[in-house]
């Protein structure tokens, strides 16, 4: 499949939101995804949310506003969001834009629990 | 500080293509030049590094150049001899007013639709050159030069 970007699935965890997004992630696919997600935010406002990102096997600087966009929806009630288990590709361009500075990187999924 | 490319290299073979600034396109040109240039055998990460390069060149196309409107992108994928690659992508749209300031890291004339301002940055990064030319009201040039491996 040439364009394979914007399947997002959740899973509710106490207090905590699970988004795990798959495939690409670039401005056509981001803009389904950021519906999606927003959507579901704005229903549920979970205290925390884990944006899980290890089979995102492609993303551009459009995941980066992505990523930005849901940690501010989230911190304007107070929420947190951080990112979980990003792909090499993902990691790779958070670190270009120095994006770790700002949102948190869990790296294994026992965090979940934590 | 990266070494300026020579790319006075013979060219060896020759891909040009022309698509519709459709935001779907934007999948299909990456794959598209990642699929010519595999041919020189790169590396998946150097594979990596040229399809999001492309995608941010062809999504400036779509987002800022042709903003409210549908027009061409005409990309130019040349393989040139010492395993250079250049790949030029085109369009005819609104220009640059000033090439420098774009380039800047986290500058966007588009925050609201969520644009981080990091695709020149990232051009920039994932290639050993970038070229960028311009003109206001008549489109703009960004030229990627990628050397791969030996």
């Amino acid at each position: 499949m040439i364009h394979n970007g914007g399947q997002v699935t959740y899973e509710n965890k106490g207090d905590t939101l699970l988004i795990r997004v798959r495939g690409e992630i670039d401005h056509h696919s981001a803009a389904t995804v950021r519906k999606s997600i927003d959507d579901r935010i704005v229903a549920e406002r979970p205290e925390r949310v884990l944006l899980e990102l290890s089979a995102v096997d492609f993303m551009d600087s459009s995941g980066l506003g992505l990523i930005m966009g849901r940690f501010a929806l989230v911190k304007q009630y107070c929420g947190t969001l951080a990112v979980l288990d990003p792909s090499p590709a993902v990691i790779k361009i958070m670190k270009l834009a120095g994006m770790e500075r700002m949102v948190s990187v869990l790296r294994t999924k026992s965090k979940i629990e934590g | 500080m990266k070494n300026r490319v020579d790319f006075t290299a013979a060219v060896e073979n020759e891909m040009e293509w022309r698509l519709p600034s459709l935001s779907v396109n934007e999948g299909i040109a990456r794959a598209g030049v990642a699929l010519f240039c595999a041919q020189l055998n790169p590396t998946a990460l150097e594979l990596a590094d040229i399809k999001c390069a492309v995608s941010e060149a062809v999504t400036n196309c779509i987002v800022h150049a042709y903003r409210d409107t549908v027009g061409e992108i005409r990309i130019t994928v040349k393989l040139c001899e010492g395993r250079l690659i250049s790949i030029e992508i085109r369009d005819r749209g609104c220009g640059i007013a000033d090439v420098k300031q774009a380039r800047e890291p986290l500058f966007t004339t588009d925050a609201e639709g969520e644009r981080s301002g990091m695709g020149f940055t990232v051009m920039e990064s994932f290639c050993d050159e970038l070229r960028v030319s311009s003109r206001p009201g008549k489109g703009t040039a960004v030229t990627l030069l990628k050397r791969l491996h030996k």
